[in-house]
C-alpha cells in the first residue's frame, strides 16, 4: 500500500470528492461547489420560527400536503405504463427479473409467479403527454401541474417497516417524522393553529389489516410538541378542544383571567421564565378554540368548492375529500405540514374491483386540490405529495383469472407524484423495466425524496440535526441525494 | 440496465434494518421556543468549575472535541478511519499517519500536522471536511494547540475509569460552614463557592413536604400531614417524614414508574397487530421490590437471569420478563427471523442504556464512532440474549412464548389452601381404617361368585324399534338386533320385574359376532352413543333417575349424558369396542309394590352418528340399597375380588381398597364429593391464573454469528457470549450466561452501573443527573457537572449494599435538596439550568402525577396497589381510528372499552398502555410512546396540556369532587378557597390570591345562579356520582374555581 499516495488524495480534496463523487459524497460535492452554504447562509428570505437560524436555500415552498395512500398503491395499474406487460400476461416471472428478490411471507409459498397486465386502459394526458390509468382521470386531467416519480424504491417489504421509514427516513420505530422535522426546524406560520396537524380516513378498497401508528406523525426523541396533532371529524377536531358543557366562552375567558393572574403572581415570587411560557400557552389554547373550529368549518366554502372536491356528507369516500379541502383551509391558514393517511390500498387479493373503489374515493378529491391550490394562488408555495409506502408485484398473488387478480408488496420500484411547491410540472421521472419491477433509470431512493422535499423547503437535508445519544441524526440519516431533475 | 445510483447506492435494496438502529430513546428536555437544542455541547459545558479552567484537562477539555469533530473517520472504528490516523488513544495518535507525517507531536504544536490542518485557511486542507457541516471555534482550535504544546496528554474516558471514593471538602475550607447538612452538600458548596455562589435557603415546611410527597410517592399530602409536619417540633421531624413516606406502599408505585419507561413496558406487543399482552405480574413484582428495598444488585440479577438462580422461585422467574417487554410483531408477511433479531438488539441496547449507559446500539451495524466499543462486542452481548426459546412472530392474541402461569397473590394463597384441603382429605380416604375395611370384606363377600345374585335379569314381555330393527330374545335374557339398521334408533322394552322394591336399573351391552365390529353397537366401528334413557312403571308412570355410572365412558361422552335430559349429548365407550361394558341407573326414589312390577324402558340413540345404537344388550333391576356397589365391576377388579385378601399383594390391595372407597362405600361418597368439588374449584382458579412473558434459557443454545451492517440475514463471524474488552472481564467463576452477565453489571470492578444508576436517581430528585445525558456515559455524553460527588455517590450506593431507599435518603435530606426553588435574574442569567445547585429545580410533574394528584385532591383516587391495567376516560374511537378494520376481531386490544367504578380512579401507572396509540393526555405530557426504552422524560409546556386540564372530563370531574369537599368542608367563601389551596398547593393563599379566586367565584355564582341548566350540565361531566345535597349553583361555581387553581402553574409543578 503507498500510504504517501493515499495521504496526498486526502489533501487533494478534489480528488478525494472525484473518487466518492460516485458514491455517497454527490451531495457532499454539491454542497462544496457552493461555498456560500459554509459561509453566511442564504439571508434573502424571511427567517424562520423554528431551530434554524435562516434557510439554507431560497424556499420555494411554505407549506407541505402528504396526501399519503397506506397500503401501497399498485403502481402497474395506475402510472407505470408498460404496453409490452400483455405480452407477458400469464407467463411466469424470469427469473433474470426477479433476481432472487425476497418475497414476503404471505408470498413465499406460492409456487408459481405468473405476470399480470393491468386490466385497466392507459392513455397520455396534457401537453406532457402523461401516461396515466382509467382509474384516475381526474388526476390524468391535472398532468400537466404535476411531476410524476415512477422510481421511487424502498428496502423495506412489510407495512409497518415500510410506512415508519418513508415518515420517519428509518424502518425501526423512534425518528421523528418528517412533520416533526419541520415543526422543528421552520416552526408554524400561524400562532393559533399547531406547525403539524394529521387527518385519517378510510377508503373503500382492503378494509382488513391496515392499521397505521401514532409514530408516523410522532417526534421521536425530539421534544414531544413537535408531534403532529391529530385532527378528528367529531365535536372536538383537536382532543379536549371544546370547554366543557356549562362553561361558556365568557366564564372561560374569566377562569384564564384569573389562572393568568395567579400564575404572574407565581412569577413575582419565583421568577421562573417557565411561568411565563406557561400564561402564553394558555392563551394560545384560548386562541385555537377558536380557530381550529373556525378552520374545519366548511359552512364556509362554497357549493362550487365542496362540489369540485367531491365532500360527501355521508363519507362514502372514506373522508378523504373533505380532508383534501381541510388541508387547503390548513395552509391557508400558514400550517407548515398537513399529514393525510387514506387507508384501503393493500389490494392483495380482489385488485381489480378495490382498486376501482379506492381510485373513486380520492381520484376527484386529488385532483381538485392541486386545482385549487392554483386558483389561489397556492400552489407555488404549497408542496403536494400522493402516494404510498410501496408498490405492487407484477405477479399475481393468489390464483390469476380472466377478471381477477391480486398483488403484494413490492418495494423495488413504485409510483408517486409531486405538485407545486417548486416542483417542475408535467415532468414524468424514471423509468422501470418492461416488468414494472427493477428500476432501469433515475431511481429515487426515500432518502432522496426526504432529500428533495426539505430542499424545496429551503432546508440542506444534511445541516437539519438533532443530537442525540451522542451523534447528530439527520430524516436522511447518512444518506439522500436531492433530485435535482424534479425542481422547477 | 440499473441505475448508477441502484448499484452503487450504500442503501443496498435488501437492508431490512437501517444502518443506523435506534438504540434506547430519551426525550431531551425542552422548552417551547427554547433555541438551546442546537447549541454546541461546549456551550452547555458552563457548568464547570471556573477554577480550574487554566489547567488544561483532556477529559473536561479535550476529549469533546476530537469527539464531536475527528472520531467519526479518526476514531474507533475501523471500517471509517481516514488516512490511518486515530486520535481516541495516544499511542495510536502518536503514530506516523500512513502520509508518514505524524499528526501530533507532543509539546510541538507547531510541528503537529493537526495544527496545521486545524488551523489552515485552505479548504482543501482544513480539518474538518467541509463536507462533516463542523467547524472548530477559534477557542477550540486555541485550546488544541495549547494541549498540544502542553505534552499532550490522554486521559482514560472518565466514566471507564472505577469510581474511587474522593475526600469530600473539609467543613473548614467552606465559607457557609454551617449549611452543610451531608457530605452531599460539602461537595455542592464547595462547587458553589467556588464559582462565587452561595446556596439558598431552606424553604418553608408546606413547601417541603409536597415536594417530598410527589418526589418520593408521586401524590400530593393531605392537608393534616401538612399540619402535622408543621407543627412538629421534633428536631429530626423531617427525617422521621421522609421515612415515613418511604415505607409507604406508593413510594414503590413511584419509583417503579421511572423503571416502567426504562424497562419499555406496555399492554401491547406494538408493531402492526399491537394485541394486547398481561404482564401485570411482572409490574407488581417491580413495585414490590422497590417497597422491601431489594438491594440494586438482586434486582438487576433478578430481573436480567432471575430464570437461572440455582433455585428460582416464581417471583424470580416472573422478574426475568423485564426482557420480554419489548415489542413483539406478528404482522402477517413479515419475515420471522428479521423481528426475533430485532428483539434481541432491543434487550442489548437497553442492557447498554438502562445499566452502562452506553449506546451501545451504534455498534449493530459498525464499531463505534465515539467509544471503544467494536461490532464484534455488540454480538457478543447479543448472543447472552439470543438463547431464548421465543418465537420471530408471536402475540397474536396475548402473551408470547415462553411464558410462565404466575397466579395472582391472592390465587397463591387461595390455591395453597385448597391444596391442603384437598390433600387432608385425600390422606383421610387413603388411612388405614377398620370400619371401612370391614365394610369392604363384607361387600367382596357379595361380589364373589356364589353369592346370591343381586340383580335379577328383567325377560323383556314387548320390544319395539323405531328403526325398524328385528329384535330377538336370546336364551342369556339378552336382547339381540339385527336387520334394518337405521341412522337413529329408540328401543322400548317392557318387561314385568320380579323384584317388589327396585332401587336401580343396569344396562349390559355385549358383543356379538353378528355385528360389523363385533359390536356392542351396530355401527361400523362397533362404538354407540345412547343419548338418553328414560324409566317408567305402571303403577306411577315417568321414574326420575338421580345417577348414572358405568364401568367404562368415552372421553367426553361420560355416563351422566344418558340422564342430562339433552338428546345430543350421550355414553359411548370408544375405543373399547368388542367387549361387555355395563350402566347402572339409579332411581331417585325405590319403586316399592306388594307385587311385581311392570316397567318400560326407553334406549334412545339419537345422536349425529349413524347407526350409533347397541346391538345387544341386556337389562336387570336389583334392591339393593347401594345400588353402585351392585353395578358391574370392571373385569380387573372383580379379578380383584375373586382373590383371598391374604393371596393379594400390596398394590392389589391398595388398588381394590381404593376402588371400593371410591365406587362403592354409601358411607364415603359424600367426602369424595367434597373432594370433587375442591378441585373443581382448584381448576376453575387455575383456569384464570394469568400468564407472565419470562425469560427461558435453550437446552442447546443457538449460535451466534456477528451479522454484517447489522443485517439479520448477513452472517460474518461466529461469535461467543463475552464483554466489551473496554470494560473489566466477568466476575471469576461467573458463567457466560445471562447471570454471568447480570453478576457483571454489579460487580464492583466494573465502573459503569453504579455510577449510572445513582446519576438517575438524582435526576429523579433533582430534575437533572449529575451527568446531564443520564443515558450517554461515553465520549459524546455530557461530563458531570460535580464529577467528585457522582463517584462519592457511586461508591457509597455500590458499598451500601445497593440500598435504594438509604441512596435517596442522602439526597432527599441535603441542604442542596431543601432549598427554596425561587431565583433571581442574576442566578438565572448565570445559571440557567440550575446545574450549580444553588436553589432548588421547578419541575413541571411527570404526566401520571398530575391525573394522580387531580384524583386524590377531588377525593376520587382508589389507590389499591398492583393488579391489572385500566381503562380511564378516553375520547371514542382515538384506536379504532388507527385500527378499525374488519377483520379486528382476529386480534385483541384493537377496540377501547372503557372501565367503570373504582377502576376508572386507578393510579395512572395502571392506566392501559397501547404502544401505537398511547395515552393521549399521557403523551400530550410527555409520556414516552414505550416503543423502546427511555430514560429521560422531556418536560415540555405547549397549548394541547391547557386544553387537557381544563377540558378533559378527567379534570373537570376531579374539579366538581374537589368543589363538593370544599363545599362541605368550609362554613365561608374565603375558608373555601384556603382549603383548596392547601390541598392543592399544600400552602395558605396569600391575599391577593384569596382576592382573584373571591372575584371569579363570586362572579360565576351569579352566572349559575341565573343559568340552572348549565350548572347542571357542567356538574354531569364524569361517573361519580353528585352531592344531591349541595346547592346546584353554588357547587358549580366552586367547580370552576377548583378548575382553576388545578390549571395553575404551580400545581403542575414541583416546586
Amino acid at each position: 500500500m503507498n500510504s504517501q499516495r493515499e495521504y496526498e488524495r486526502l489533501l487533494n480534496r478534489r480528488h478525494f470528492f472525484g473518487r466518492t463523487a460516485t458514491g455517497i459524497g454527490t451531495a457532499a460535492l454539491a454542497s462544496l461547489v457552493n461555498e456560500r452554504l459554509f459561509a453566511a447562509d442564504v439571508d434573502e428570505s424571511p427567517k424562520p420560527h423554528g431551530v434554524l437560524p435562516a434557510f439554507h436555500f431560497a424556499p420555494k415552498a411554505k407549506h407541505v400536503i402528504y396526501l399519503f395512500m397506506s397500503g401501497g398503491p399498485s403502481h402497474i395499474d395506475l402510472f407505470d405504463y408498460k404496453p409490452q406487460l400483455k405480452a407477458h400476461h400469464g407467463e411466469e416471472l424470469p427469473a433474470s427479473v426477479r433476481m432472487g428478490q425476497r418475497v414476503t411471507g404471505m408470498t413465499a409459498g406460492q409456487s408459481t409467479f405468473p405476470c399480470v397486465a393491468p386490466m385497466f386502459q392507459f392513455s397520455q394526458h396534457g401537453q406532457c403527454g402523461a401516461w396515466v390509468s382509467e382509474l384516475l382521470p381526474n388526476i390524468a386531467n391535472v398532468a400537466d401541474e404535476i411531476a410524476i416519480v415512477r422510481s421511487l424504491h424502498t428496502e423495506a417489504i412489510n407495512h409497518d417497516p415500510a410506512t415508519t421509514f418513508i415518515q420517519t427516513g428509518s424502518q425501526q420505530p423512534g425518528r421523528p417524522s418528517l412533520g416533526a422535522w419541520l415543526s422543528y426546524g421552520l416552526g408554524s406560520e400561524n400562532q393559533n393553529l399547531p406547525a403539524f396537524l394529521v387527518m385519517i380516513s378510510q377508503g373503500s378498497g382492503n378494509k382488513t389489516d391496515q392499521p397505521i401508528f401514532s409514530r408516523l406523525w410522532g417526534s421521536g426523541f425530539i421534544p414531544t410538541q413537535h408531534q403532529g396533532v391529530r385532527l378528528h371529524s367529531g365535536r372536538d377536531p383537536v382532543l379536549y378542544l371544546s370547554d366543557p358543557p356549562g362553561i361558556d366562552r365568557a366564564g372561560r375567558r374569566r377562569m384564564l383571567d384569573g389562572v393568568g393572574e395567579l400564575n404572574r403572581l407565581a412569577q413575582e415570587s419565583f421568577g421562573d421564565p417557565e411561568i411565563n411560557t406557561r400564561i402564553a400557552q394558555y392563551e394560545m389554547a384560548f386562541r385555537m378554540q377558536a380557530s381550529v373550529p373556525e378552520l374545519t368549518d366548511l359552512a364556509q366554502e362554497s357549493r362550487e368548492t365542496l362540489d369540485l372536491y367531491g365532500v360527501d356528507e355521508k363519507g362514502t369516500d372514506g373522508g378523504f375529500a373533505r380532508n383534501c379541502l381541510l388541508a387547503r383551509r390548513m395552509v391557508e391558514r400558514g400550517v407548515r405540514f398537513v399529514q393525510l393517511m387514506h387507508r384501503g390500498w393493500d389490494q392483495h387479493g380482489n385488485l381489480p374491483s378495490q382498486i376501482r373503489g379506492q381510485c373513486r374515493d380520492v381520484d376527484r378529491a386529488s385532483a381538485a386540490l392541486v386545482a385549487d391550490l392554483k386558483a389561489r394562488g397556492l400552489l407555488d408555495e404549497t408542496l403536494v405529495i400522493w402516494g404510498g409506502e410501496f408498490g405492487r408485484t407484477v405477479y399475481s398473488q393468489g390464483q390469476l383469472t380472466n377478471d381477477n387478480y391480486g398483488r403484494d408488496h413490492h418495494g423495488r420500484c413504485f409510483t408517486m407524484w409531486l405538485a407545486g411547491g417548486g416542483v417542475k410540472p408535467g415532468l414524468t421521472h424514471g423509468e422501470t423495466d418492461d416488468y414494472c419491477y427493477n428500476i432501469v433509470r433515475d431511481g429515487v431512493h426515500i432518502h432522496d425524496l426526504n432529500a428533495t422535499v426539505l430542499r424545496l423547503l429551503g432546508i440542506d437535508h444534511t445541516r437539519l440535526s438533532f443530537r442525540f445519544q451522542g451523534r447528530d441524526f439527520r430524516l436522511t440519516d447518512v444518506e439522500g441525494t436531492v433530485v435535482e431533475k424534479l425542481l422547477a | 440496465m440499473m441505475s448508477t445510483h441502484q448499484t452503487t447506492s450504500p442503501h443496498l435494496p435488501l437492508i431490512p434494518i437501517s444502518p443506523f438502529p435506534r438504540g434506547c430513546k430519551l426525550r431531551v428536555l425542552a422548552i417551547v421556543f427554547s433555541v438551546a437544542l442546537l447549541l454546541p455541547a461546549s456551550v452547555s459545558r458552563g457548568a464547570e468549575p471556573a477554577a480550574a479552567k487554566n489547567a488544561i484537562d483532556y477529559n473536561r477539555d479535550v476529549r469533546h472535541i476530537l469527539s464531536n469533530n475527528c472520531f467519526k473517520c479518526h476514531g474507533p472504528d475501523a471500517g471509517e478511519r481516514k488516512a490511518g490516523l486515530r486520535l481516541d488513544l495516544r499511542d495510536e495518535a502518536l503514530k506516523p499517519t500512513e502520509s508518514g507525517v505524524p499528526a501530533i507531536v507532543p509539546g510541538k504544536a507547531a510541528e503537529s500536522e493537526l495544527v496545521r490542518r486545524v488551523f489552515s485557511d485552505d479548504p482543501e486542507v482544513r480539518m474538518p471536511p467541509a463536507d462533516s457541516n463542523k467547524r472548530l471555534s477559534d477557542a477550540e482550535k486555541d485550546l488544541l494547540r495549547q494541549w498540544i504544546d502542553d505534552g499532550a496528554e490522554w486521559q482514560q474516558l472518565w466514566s471507564f475509569a472505577p469510581p474511587r471514593r474522593p475526600v469530600p471538602p473539609e467543613i473548614s475550607t467552606l465559607k457557609h460552614a454551617d449549611w452543610p447538612r451531608t457530605m452531599i452538600d460539602r461537595f455542592v458548596l464547595a462547587r458553589l463557592e467556588a464559582e462565587g455562589l452561595r446556596p439558598s435557603p431552606d424553604a418553608d415546611r408546606p413547601t417541603l413536604i409536597r415536594r417530598l410527597s410527589l418526589d418520593l410517592t408521586g401524590l400530593p399530602p393531605a392537608p393534616a400531614d401538612v399540619d402535622a409536619f408543621v407543627h412538629d417540633k421534633s428536631a429530626d421531624a423531617y427525617e422521621q417524614l421522609v421515612d415515613r413516606l418511604m415505607s409507604s406502599p406508593h413510594y414503590g408505585e413511584r419509583l417503579a414508574l421511572e423503571w416502567l419507561d426504562a424497562a419499555r413496558f406496555a399492554d401491547t406487543h406494538g408493531y402492526h397487530i399491537d394485541s394486547g399482552r398481561d404482564m401485570t405480574r411482572w409490574r407488581e413484582w417491580v413495585i414490590d421490590a422497590f417497597n422491601r428495598n431489594l438491594p440494586f444488585d438482586q434486582f438487576t440479577i433478578e430481573q436480567l437471569a432471575g430464570d437461572l438462580l440455582p433455585v428460582p422461585t416464581l417471583e424470580q422467574r416472573i422478574a426475568s420478563g423485564f426482557n420480554r417487554n419489548h415489542m413483539i410483531n406478528f404482522e402477517g408477511g413479515a419475515i420471522p427471523e428479521e423481528y426475533h433479531t430485532a428483539y434481541i438488539v432491543d434487550r442489548v441496547n437497553t442492557t447498554g442504556t438502562v445499566w452502562l449507559g452506553l449506546t451501545i446500539g451504534c455498534t449493530q451495524c459498525h464499531d463505534h464512532k465515539f467509544d471503544p466499543l467494536t461490532q464484534k462486542e455488540f454480538y457478543q452481548l447479543f448472543a447472552f440474549f439470543h438463547n431464548v426459546p421465543e418465537n420471530g412472530l408471536d402475540g397474536s392474541k396475548g402473551n408470547a412464548a415462553p411464558l410462565l402461569a404466575a397466579p395472582s397473590r391472592e390465587q397463591q394463597r387461595k390455591l395453597e389452601q385448597l391444596a391442603a384441603e384437598i390433600s387432608t382429605i385425600e390422606r383421610e380416604l387413603t388411612a388405614p381404617n377398620a370400619e371401612f375395611d370391614r365394610a369392604q370384606a363384607e361387600w367382596e363377600n357379595a361380589s364373589r361368585k356364589g353369592a346370591p345374585p343381586l340383580w335379577a335379569t328383567l325377560a323383556p314381555a314387548e320390544l319395539g324399534s323405531a328403526g325398524g330393527a328385528t329384535l330377538a330374545k336370546l336364551d342369556d335374557g339378552s336382547v339381540l338386533a339385527s336387520g334394518a339398521n337405521p341412522a337413529t334408533e329408540t328401543y322400548t322394552i317392557v318387561a314385568e320385574s320380579s323384584l317388589k322394591r327396585v332401587t336401580a336399573v343396569r344396562l349390559e351391552v355385549l358383543p356379538d359376532d353378528s355385528f360389523t365390529a363385533k359390536g356392542p353397537g351396530r355401527s361400523i366401528n362397533g362404538n354407540f352413543v345412547l343419548t338418553e334413557v328414560r324409566l317408567a312403571s305402571g303403577a306411577v308412570g315417568d321414574v326420575m333417575l338421580k345417577a348414572a355410572s358405568a364401568d367404562f365412558s368415552q372421553q367426553v361422552y361420560p355416563i351422566a349424558n344418558a340422564i342430562d335430559g339433552e338428546p345430543r349429548t350421550g355414553w359411548a365407550i370408544h375405543p373399547e369396542v368388542g367387549k361387555p361394558h355395563a350402566a347402572v341407573f339409579e332411581l331417585a326414589e325405590p319403586l316399592e309394590g306388594d307385587g311385581p312390577q311392570r316397567l318400560t324402558i326407553v334406549l334412545d340413540c339419537q345422536s349425529q352418528f349413524g347407526q350409533h345404537q347397541p346391538g345387544r344388550f341386556r337389562l336387570s333391576v336389583t334392591n339393593s340399597p347401594d345400588p353402585r356397589g351392585a353395578s358391574a365391576l370392571p373385569a380387573r377388579i372383580v379379578e380383584l375380588v375373586a382373590v383371598a385378601d391374604t393371596e393379594r399383594s400390596e398394590p392389589q390391595r391398595a388398588e381394590l381398597r381404593a376402588y371400593y372407597r371410591e365406587h362403592v362405600s354409601s358411607a364415603l361418597r359424600p367426602r369424595f364429593e367434597a373432594l370433587a368439588q375442591l378441585r373443581e374449584e382448584r381448576a376453575q382458579i387455575e383456569k384464570r391464573v394469568p400468564t407472565a412473558m419470562v425469560m427461558q434459557e435453550m437446552t442447546a443454545p443457538r449460535e451466534t454469528f456477528l451479522l454484517v451492517r447489522g443485517q439479520y440475514d448477513k452472517h460474518g463471524e461466529k461469535v461467543e457470549a463475552g464483554v466489551p474488552a473496554s470494560l473489566p472481564p466477568l466476575p471469576a467463576g461467573a458463567p457466560a450466561n445471562r447471570l454471568g452477565l447480570a453478576q457483571w453489571l454489579v460487580d464492583p470492578a466494573q465502573p459503569l452501573t453504579a455510577r449510572v444508576i445513582a446519576n438517575r436517581y438524582w435526576q429523579m430528585v433533582f430534575g437533572t443527573g449529575l451527568v446531564k445525558t443520564s443515558e450517554d456515559f461515553g465520549s459524546q455524553g455530557e461530563l458531570p457537572s460535580h464529577p467528585e460527588l457522582l463517584d462519592w455517590l457511586a461508591v457509597e450506593f455500590r458499598e451500601s449494599g445497593w440500598n435504594v431507599k438509604q441512596l435517596l435518603r442522602m439526597m432527599v435530606t441535603s441542604s442542596t435538596y431543601r432549598q427554596i426553588a425561587a431565583v433571581t435574574p442574576e442566578l438565572l442569567a448565570q445559571d440557567p439550568e440550575n446545574r450549580l445547585l444553588a436553589r432548588s429545580s421547578r419541575l413541571r410533574l411527570p404526566a401520571e402525577f398530575i391525573r394522580d394528584q387531580a384524583l386524590a385532591v377531588g377525593g376520587l383516587l382508589d389507590d389499591r396497589i398492583g393488579g391489572p391495567s385500566v381503562s380511564p376516560y378516553q375520547p371514542a374511537g382515538l384506536w379504532e381510528e388507527l385500527m378499525s378494520r374488519e377483520d379486528g376481531a382476529n386480534w385483541t386490544a384493537q377496540s377501547y372499552v372503557q372501565s367503570h367504578g373504582a377502576d376508572l380512579y386507578r393510579r395512572t401507572m395502571y392506566t392501559f398502555w397501547k404502544r401505537t396509540s398511547p395515552p393521549p393526555t399521557l403523551s400530550t405530557f410527555d409520556a414516552p410512546d414505550r416503543e423502546t426504552c427511555t430514560v429521560r422524560r422531556a418536560r415540555t409546556n405547549t397549548p394541547l396540556q391547557a386544553l387537557v386540564l381544563l377540558n378533559d372530563p378527567t379534570y373537570v370531574e376531579a374539579a366538581r369532587k374537589l368543589a363538593e369537599r370544599l363545599l362541605n368542608d368550609g362554613d365561608s367563601t374565603d375558608e373555601r378557597i384556603v382549603f383548596a389551596f392547601r390541598l392543592v398547593l399544600a400552602r395558605r393563599p396569600s391575599d391577593r390570591e384569596l382576592a382573584v379566586l373571591r372575584r371569579v367565584y363570586d362572579k360565576q355564582l351569579a352566572v349559575y345562579r341565573a343559568d340552572g341548566d348549565a350548572a347542571r350540565a357542567l356538574l354531569s361531566v364524569g361517573e361519580a356520582p353528585r352531592d344531591e345535597t349541595l346547592n346546584l349553583a353554588e357547587l358549580a361555581a366552586w367547580a370552576t374555581v377548583s378548575s382553576m387553581l388545578l390549571n395553575l402553574d404551580e400545581a403542575v409543578t414541583r416546586g
